[in-house]
């Protein structure tokens, strides 16, 4: 698997040769540095560290980690991550752009974490129904989430019983999205569909 | 430069047709594929309205088909639009001419735009 970190500029939209409008999230992902490569000798599995410097800065960053870093010549990373099992012949030290791995095409996993939405009730949270009517004498029941169980057997609720709650925030995996274009220039990337996060996230980018 | 921005402007491409504004009678030729085959499909009437910026900008050409109003929505940027004719430039006063809608016959005509050599 190789990837890389890239942040979430914002959607768009494109035309296929075909006359197809598909919207597609632009990604713009920098050089990334490899902070780390694992062998199968010293760490059991095959891996290659990855790090993005973003706007992380120095005098936020601990010593130990500036002590890791400081074997790929960077003082500070936003974001680090490992991609097993990769393809790429890098040493540390050595920069990863987006024409190293993506091309026109590619099936890519988008990994983000989804906008926070507060405590939502289960209409929203989990896609419930809501319990009746709005007419009929009904009131206050239309986003209601029904019986949560039996009565005195179990005499408790299940553990797991969907119910409101904090919604959103959470690290969201799409997958099999294609890369519509690459810019290298410019260090973009179009990719069809919605990504997970707001304006400004990172985004991890995975290709097999 | 916002990066979206620069996206935007390097998908847009040069403008392929003569400008046109609401109010003029444009033919639109739009290919139609079909299969494997292709062809053109011309749809001819006023523009009534422009709308959106950029990569998103659409026009709504309305006709009248035997007696119904038939209104048609196209985006700018579709590479489906193979030619577009402006046919007549129309006297009209305002951006969107949404009343066009309510009326039939002789009312519903836009005014030719009168050009006089200076």
């Amino acid at each position: 698997m190789n990837g890389l970190i890239g942040k979430k500029i914002g959607m768009t939209s494109v035309f296929t040769t075909a006359g197809k409008n598909v919207a597609c999230t632009v990604v713009e992902a920098l050089p990334n540095v490899v902070t780390q490569v694992k062998t199968k000798d010293t760490d059991g599995y095959f891996a290659v560290q990855m790090s993005y410097e973003g706007s992380s800065k120095e005098k936020n960053t601990t010593q130990q980690m500036q002590g890791h870093l400081s074997a790929a010549g960077i003082k500070s990373a936003q974001k680090i991550v490992e991609f097993r099992d990769s393809s790429l012949e890098k040493n540390v030290g050595d920069t990863v752009t987006i024409d190293d791995i993506f091309a026109e095409g590619d099936v890519v996993n988008a990994i983000g974490t989804s906008k926070g939405k507060g405590f939502q009730g289960v209409v929203k949270r989990h896609n419930f129904r809501g319990v009746g009517d709005a007419t009929h004498g009904q009131h206050n029941r239309q986003r209601a989430p029904g019986s949560i169980g039996a009565a005195s057997y179990p005499a408790r609720v299940f553990k797991g019983m969907r119910m409101a709650g904090r919604t959103g925030g959470d690290r969201i995996k799409m997958k099999n999205l294609n890369v519509i274009k690459v810019m290298p220039e410019k260090n973009l990337l179009l990719i069809k569909g919605a990504i997970p996060g707001h304006k400004g996230s990172l985004v991890i980018l995975e290709k097999f | 430069m916002n990066l979206l921005d620069y996206v935007n402007s390097e998908l847009k491409k040069e403008s392929r047709f003569p400008d046109f504004r609401p109010g003029d009678n444009i033919a639109v030729s739009y290919k139609i594929i079909e299969g494997a085959k292709e062809r053109i499909q011309i749809f001819k009437g006023d523009v009534i309205q422009i709308k959106g910026a950029g990569l998103s900008k659409t026009f709504t050409v309305r006709k009248m088909s035997s007696g119904v109003g038939v209104e048609r929505i196209f985006p700018m940027e579709s590479p489906n639009i193979a030619e577009i004719k402006v046919l007549k430039r129309g006297r009209v006063r305002r951006a969107k001419l949404y009343y066009l809608r309510g009326l039939v016959g002789k009312k519903a005509k836009i005014r030719e735009k009168k050009f006089t050599k200076k």
